[in-house]
């Protein structure tokens, strides 16, 4: 019972916890037992209680309205009460609204191009300043900053930098000797979505630099002396033990970029609008479209639950390809 | 550590090191550095600087006369107080209301645990934007007790207050996973031990299981100050639920910038200001991340 | 009204316990102790506020009935907070609105028929006035006009003839006028069109372009389709040629909002509206505010812009009484003066600095009267305003014209027969 209930947790580690929770349940058995079980029950769903009252209320309650609203045709604003409709929003998301296909193909290649330049990025970037070297916190402030910097301001920012005589082109300029004479990077419907990946990687970037550090000083000195003992190179070493100790880290960084990237929003709605020629428009920018500007509330939930079916099923197949590696 | 391993032992090996770093650093820098400065000079100065190295510098007519202006246009002292208040309430019960559900998932047996933690693992997807127009109706129709003088009454409506801006981004799906992640993976026995000297649940929990996990707490707190969209970036929600000045957000400010014809080198001058007490949060809280982290490195 | 509906939705769905104590609760923002309470759109913005503020004074002093207090918004997130107010019951007692959202409120119930006497409301130009359905909600103080701004140095050193509005430039004239610009000038823009400023601009300023060519937003015979007004053969002249601006790189794609390009000497002309009139003229002292040009059924610009409205949760007695304090013609010189924007009345335009009849924006005045067009009023106006933004950028950025114009359609027609043509 108590595995086949652990392994629910999708986490590095709940084999341990299973271990644990027999041996805690032979403890128990010693202390005889039926109240404190009972008095487990009790104390867990306390423990649980706020969170899950909160929850329901705050997530899973509107959750559950914006379900029922796919299925009317709801608006923002309206005179007349929604009336049910049926699969209509859903016919109307896969037959009529073309570029409600193309976001759902933008949103992928931007998590395809951003989940690994951000994940591998990141991890160069904890290498870095995991060295005992002078300024490694200055560096690391650094590399955190536009973390902490707002992403309506960045976005601000980069929509000036990328212009064409923005400050993108006159470095690239500068560092070919004038060989690039540059181009309005987010105007061109081949180079915008590109031009919002470099930005949204160096936005976020830092963010994941600091959860790889928290891995990479997890890992015991011990086991780097081991490896310097069989001789190994240090990429040897970063490949045979640093890499595969970093496995519960990089599962949370793959699933933290890969959930943030889905949801790309801010940066589109400020630089691009979706534009130029639909080519960054993403599903969360139509559904807010569709939803707030074209006061379409009851087809933005269907594209709403699109989305969430969408993202949910990334989610198991990610994470029955991690649980699979799992196994030896 | 690894550090020890790949120290730089030559001058050329440190340039080896400094140089990717600094490369980077700019490259991480240039965009913060073109804020600031921008925000020293006038609009016309702004624009004619914007394509040359003269965006990074503080050159041509500079002054301080943009920072004068924001204090003229926005309340500035009121919006950055009441974003340090809703940021530290969301994190502060947060922290205590996601770890205490994280336990009970991660390392309490129970009925209904595994329904409740598939419910929390899906709306780790729902995205805030797509069910903020339920939100509205819902917390504009929520009880609360409020007090004239020293009665209690029964009020209908959260809408214009603090707490509308608090309670609804306490949980935090995202923040128990990962207590239950962390909490799964501490030793095993714990529990028993305490049990043994006769400390019950909450006692374990507070005197055990939150001194070992200083390092997950300390990234949910960087979490939720930094990304959540409730805390220092809240915009839309405090915009819907909030009518009063008084009560508004420090990211609502920047709007005031964008009426009738923009200034730029005042939203410049705004943004740098309500990002400096980011950056000290920071500052401060990266070495005491870094310490809790290098203390949980004895755990296994 | 409006709560009541998505209470029936919640109860369907099964919400109804997360929601049951709405029952309970009816309140609504506008109160009825005395207290008037207005929103604006203006938060920021201290010309405008000013005179809000000095209104209230006027109206609280002048009488003892009611109170008036402000609470000023952003402009970029207010139309969500008015509708989320709507929607929880919230509507102060009288608030601003952009004049083309006008039917959109009023069908949707947030605004309150707005009664006060014809002697008042007509001396008002015609734009500033918010009407649906033959029945008036709303009256602004003052209006504004998108005309071309140039400098007469650089006109006379590209030997192109300036326009008056008798003899406005025509199509082919304003094309040469533009490409010789571009050749004799040492500008990198020949005209600045602010393309990044997504807001209303779009609708409000390149829409009236359309219309000049003989297009429209919508069929506004039947207000029920844009088959044909929006992507007939006069439609399609229009995005040709607006294109061809773009491709050709007479205007840049990435302008800057506010007319930078030409404040910064980047671009030879824009297109602007007349609150960047006094910059302009501080920047450069030869600047020229000229009639934009006949496409072909004359010049147009937009009309109707922010109004005051009573809602549907006023004080009725109230709310027109401040009205009719708000209206005064000093207010609306004072509106003028402080912002630069034209005066909706020729009273209070005798009383400004720039609108006199010697005036130095005086043409502003002509322009709205002899070329304004109002958006669509219509509740899809939100609807044909979010399509034509979108596709207008596709435009912009070289999508093919006539099957941009087809899906705009497409999309509009779908909405209004969703709604069973919004009344119409």
């Amino acid at each position: 019972m108590a595995i086949a209930r652990t392994g629910k947790i999708p986490a590095p580690g709940s084999a341990r916890v299973a271990e644990r929770r027999s041996s805690a349940a032979t403890a128990r058995t010693r202390r005889g037992g039926g109240d404190f079980q009972r008095n487990e029950q009790r104390a867990a769903r306390a423990f649980a209680l706020p969170g899950i009252i909160l929850l329901l209320l705050f997530v899973i309650g509107p959750a559950v309205v914006s379900l029922a609203m796919s299925f009317t045709n709801a608006r923002l604003i309206s005179p007349t009460a929604p009336e049910f409709i049926g699969l209509d929003n859903f016919r109307r998301a896969f037959t009529e609204d073309a570029l409600f296909g193309e976001s759902i193909g933008n949103t992928f290649l931007f998590a395809a191009l951003v989940v690994p330049i951000q994940g591998g990025l990141g991890l160069v970037l904890a290498l870095l300043v995991n060295q005992k070297i002078a300024g490694r916190n200055f560096f690391r402030t650094v590399y955190f900053l536009p973390v902490i910097t707002s992403m309506v301001v960045i976005s601000l920012l980069w929509r000036f930098l990328y212009q064409e005589d923005g400050l993108v082109n006159s470095a690239l300029s500068m560092l070919t000797a004038g060989a690039y004479a540059g181009q309005a990077w987010l105007s061109n419907p081949s180079t915008a979505m590109g031009a919002i990946v470099v930005m949204s990687v160096w936005q976020g970037v830092g963010f994941h630099m600091v959860i790889w550090l928290a891995g990479l000083q997890a890992i015991p000195e011990e086991v780097y002396e081991a490896g310097e003992l069989d001789g190994a190179t240090p990429w040897q070493r970063f490949w045979r033990i640093t890499l595969p100790l970093l496995k519960p880290t990089s599962v949370f960084v793959l699933i933290t970029i890969t959930i943030a990237a889905m949801s790309l929003f801010v940066q589109v709605d400020i630089m691009t609008d979706g534009g130029p020629l639909g080519s960054t428009s993403t599903i969360v920018y139509q559904i807010v479209q569709k939803g707030f500007q074209q006061q379409q509330i009851g087809y933005a939930a269907a594209l709403s639950l699109i989305f969430f079916c969408i993202v949910l099923a990334m989610a198991l197949v990610q994470r029955r390809l991690t649980r699979e590696r799992d196994q030896p | 550590m690894t550090a020890a391993t790949m120290k730089p032992r030559t001058a050329a090996r440190r340039w080896w090191i400094y140089a990717p770093m600094t490369l980077l650093a700019v490259f991480f820098l240039f965009p913060i550095v073109f804020m600031v400065t921008a925000s020293l000079k006038t609009d016309h100065q702004i624009f004619a600087d914007m394509d040359s190295l003269r965006a990074f510098l503080p050159v041509g007519e500079i002054g301080l006369a943009n920072y004068a202006a924001v204090f003229e246009r926005v309340p500035f002292w009121r919006f950055l107080a009441n974003s340090v208040f809703v940021t530290a309430c969301v994190t502060a019960f947060g922290l205590v209301v996601n770890s205490m559900c994280g336990y009970a998932l991660a390392r309490m047996r129970w009925k209904g645990r595994a329904v409740v933690f598939g419910f929390i693992i899906a709306t780790l997807i729902l995205p805030f934007d797509t069910t903020i127009v339920p939100m509205v109706y819902l917390v504009a129709n929520l009880p609360w007790i409020g007090f004239e003088g020293l009665r209690p009454v029964l009020e209908i409506g959260w809408l214009n207050t603090y707490h509308v801006q608090i309670i609804p981004f306490i949980v935090n799906a995202f923040a128990i996973f990962l207590f239950a992640q962390y909490f799964s993976s501490l030793p095993k026995g714990l529990e028993e031990a305490a049990a043994m000297d006769g400390a019950g649940w909450l006692r374990t929990y507070w005197r055990i299981i939150v001194p070992l996990s200083k390092p997950v707490f300390a990234t949910v707190t960087i979490l939720t100050v930094v990304t959540s969209p409730a805390t220092w970036n809240a915009y839309l929600w405090p915009l819907m639920t909030v009518q009063s000045e008084e009560l508004r957000p420090v990211m609502v400010g920047v709007q005031y910038f964008f009426q009738l014809d923009t200034d730029w080198g005042e939203v410049m001058a705004y943004i740098s200001m309500i990002t400096i007490p980011m950056v000290a949060v920071f500052i401060a809280f990266q070495r005491a991340f870094i310490r809790s982290i290098a203390g949980a490195g004895m755990k296994d | 009204m409006q709560r009541r509906e998505l209470m029936k939705l919640a109860a369907a769905s099964g919400g109804a316990a997360l929601a049951g104590p709405a029952l309970a609760a009816c309140s609504s923002g506008g109160s009825s102790d005395g207290t008037l309470l207005l929103w604006t759109h203006t938060a920021g913005n201290d010309a405008e506020l000013g005179v809000t503020d000095q209104i209230i004074e006027a109206f609280n002093a002048g009488q003892d009935a009611y109170t008036a207090e402000r609470e000023s918004f952003p402009q970029d997130a207010y139309n969500d907070t008015v509708n989320a107010a709507a929607l929880s019951g919230d509507l102060p007692d009288l608030l601003t609105v952009d004049g083309p959202n006008v039917p959109n409120w009023a069908w949707a119930g947030h605004l309150r028929p707005l009664d006060v006497p014809s002697e008042t409301t007509d001396k008002f130009l015609p734009t500033t006035l918010g009407v649906f359905q033959d029945q008036l909600y709303s009256v602004g103080h003052w209006e504004a006009a998108c005309s071309i701004f140039a400098r007469e140095s650089v006109l006379e050193a590209a030997q192109v003839r300036i326009p008056t509005m008798d003899e406005p430039w025509s199509r082919e004239e304003f094309d040469e006028a533009l490409e010789r610009i571009a050749a004799d000038t040492g500008h990198r823009w020949a005209i600045d069109l602010s393309t990044a400023d997504i807001g209303e601009w779009y609708p409000y300023a390149f829409s009236p372009f359309l219309q000049s060519f003989g297009g429209d937003l919508l069929d506004r015979t039947t207000y029920l389709s844009a088959e044909g007004a929006l992507n007939g053969p006069e439609a399609l002249a229009w995005g040709q040629w607006f294109q061809r601006l773009f491709a050709e790189g007479l205007a840049n794609p990435e302008s800057p909002i506010g007319a930078e390009e030409f404040l910064q000497g980047d671009a030879a002309m824009t297109y602007m509206g007349n609150w960047g009139a006094l910059q302009a003229m501080e920047q450069f002292d030869d600047v020229l505010f000229l009639p934009p040009p006949d496409l072909g059924t004359g010049p147009r610009i937009g009309g109707g812009s922010w109004q005051w409205a009573p809602t549907s949760a006023a004080d009725a007695e109230g709310a027109n009484a401040w009205m009719e304090t708000a209206l005064a013609d000093e207010f609306v010189a004072e509106f003028a003066n402080r912002t630069g924007l034209i005066p909706a009345t020729e009273a209070a335009a005798e009383l400004t600095e720039h609108y006199g009849p010697d005036g130095d924006l005086r043409m502003m005045m002509d322009y709205s009267r002899a070329y304004a067009v109002l958006r669509p009023e219509t509740p899809a106006y939100a609807v044909i305003a979010s399509v034509f933004t979108q596709y207008a950028g596709d435009i912009i950025h070289g999508g093919d014209v006539q099957q941009t114009l087809d899906a705009a359609v497409a999309e509009i027609d779908a909405d209004i027969e969703a709604n069973a043509g919004y009344g119409f």
